[in-house]
């Protein structure tokens, strides 16, 4: 009640009180064999690890405020993101293009989107401070992680799928980029519609979490809701930008000069 | 004239052929010598090597589009965009002449409203042909024009393209219908293994049967 203006430190008994009905609903599915238990205890056990560590870790790099450091740790986030973006592709291109196309889409726009709000808008001393840096590229990369996948995704299943539609779009006199405007249409409708639902439910629907925990941390709501459309405007351009540069890259790689399909640049799912 | 020199696009060719312009080549072969390759090689469809000319103009100095609206290659299984017919024609189309062109082929006038599930096999065939037709290509590669229509229907389709030809539209047909070949051709070509090679008149395209076929 005392602290109306900052947040209200919670201690660790605090947070092992609040398991107090998940342990419940772990009891309950042991008690009616639901074969759950294990299962929801590990990953219990797991959260309370990876949450724990990123704590001690972003700890550890806020205070050491360095340039160097902050964008060591941008490089990793940037590396499991890209990772992320190739194992969830059905079909990537052969070759290193696999490597290049959907994770440089990605991490070009996001860090172009990032660098600009750091120093134009945010503007914190020094510009690249971790503590402002690094959540808002996580919000990025997260986001358009999804959306450059799904729009990969969407259009080399379209190359495969719709190949005769395509090709008789080619064979009607088209150019390759006339002949795939439906099915890029469809993979950047594809790419986008979890950040477009998101803009459209966030504020009626749901709280965005970024919103709510400024909220909770004592923030007044009309602050948090600027930064909350600051951060949304920001992911929204990265995921439309990102997923157009990985559609249309695509689209160039598995055609060729002579306006024909290319299905043998693309590397069959394993 | 449609000038064909050593066209090589694995396992096709080498092939070298002239089909003079205003004139319907026929091409027929066993299902997999590679008759539809030649097709697709014609109009640049897959990575190929060779040199092809149409009306004097060389393929490799004409963009793919361009070459591809002079020569106008109709598939015998072809795809379909969008939800209804008519969205696969031009819109500043000519409605007179496809009016004529669908009543032509024995289609309703109305079939263009279809949505494209509802053309039968037949009626997507004639519909690919027209499609490529009313773009006004100079030439026309067919695959198998008339492979699900009916006897009436086919001869109605022929009919078309040897008006067309009249007009001066030159065509290359594969078919593996002899009766068909010797009704529609000028110039008999033979495909086996990849390979081209000439014949002297329609009777000679009799279908061997091949072993297990």
């Amino acid at each position: 009640m005392k602290a109306q203006a900052s947040y209200i430190a919670l201690s660790y008994w605090d947070v092992a009180a609040s398991a107090l009905f998940l342990a419940l609903a772990a009891v309950l599915t042991l008690v009616l064999r639901l074969g759950l238990f294990r299962s929801l205890l590990l990953v219990a056990l797991r959260m309370v690890a990876q949450l724990l560590a990123i704590g001690f870790v972003l700890k550890m790099i806020f205070q050491a405020s360095s340039g160097l450091v902050t964008l060591a740790a941008a490089l990793v986030m940037s590396g499991f993101a890209a990772r992320e973006v190739i194992n969830r592709q059905q079909r990537t291109l052969a070759g290193l293009w696999r490597y290049g196309v959907g994770p440089l889409a990605m991490l070009f726009t996001g860090a172009i989107a990032l660098v600009y709000a750091m120093t134009l808008l945010l503007q914190p001393e020094p510009w690249y401070a971790p503590r402002y840096a690094l959540p808002l590229f996580g919000m990025i990369l997260g986001n358009s992680m999804n959306g450059v996948s799904l729009g990969l995704n969407a259009i080399t299943r379209t190359i495969v799928r719709d190949r005769l539609a395509i090709e008789a779009r080619l064979l009607l006199g088209m150019t390759r980029w006339r002949a795939f405007r439906p099915f890029a249409a469809d993979a950047l409708r594809t790419g986008m519609t979890p950040i477009m639902n998101a803009m459209a439910a966030s504020g009626v629907i749901s709280l965005p979490g970024m919103m709510t925990g400024q909220i909770l941390a004592g923030v007044p709501p009309v602050e948090a809701v600027k930064y909350q459309l600051l951060i949304m405007f920001l992911i929204a351009g990265v995921v439309g930008l990102g997923t157009m540069v990985a559609v249309f890259a695509t689209i160039a790689r598995l055609t060729d000069h002579r306006h024909r399909l290319r299905p043998d640049r693309l590397r069959e799912p394993d | 004239m449609l000038k064909v020199d050593s066209l090589t696009r694995p396992p096709l060719g080498p092939v070298s052929f002239k089909l003079p312009a205003g004139a319907i080549g026929i091409v027929t072969g066993p299902s997999g010598s590679g008759k539809s390759l030649l097709a697709r090689a014609i109009v640049d469809l897959d990575p190929n090597t060779g040199e092809v000319s149409w009306r004097g103009r060389a393929r490799l100095k004409t963009p793919a589009p361009q070459w591809r609206r002079w020569i106008a290659y109709v598939p015998a299984e072809t795809g379909w965009w969008a939800d209804r017919i008519a969205d696969h024609f031009p819109p500043d189309i000519d409605a007179a002449r496809l009016n004529e062109l669908l009543h032509a082929v024995n289609l309703p006038r109305d079939a263009l409203s279809w949505p494209v599930s509802r053309a039968s096999t037949g009626e997507r065939q004639r519909l690919a042909f027209l499609r490529a037709l009313i773009r006004d290509p100079e030439m026309m590669i067919l695959d198998e024009p008339t492979s699900a229509l009916d006897a009436e229907t086919r001869k109605r389709v022929e009919d078309v393209i040897l008006a067309e030809r009249r007009a001066g539209r030159t065509f290359l047909i594969i078919t593996h219908d002899p009766a068909q070949a010797a009704r529609l051709g000028d110039i008999f070509w033979r495909m086996e293994n990849g390979r081209l090679s000439p014949a002297p008149d329609a009777s000679s395209l009799v279908e061997i049967p091949r072993e297990g076929a």
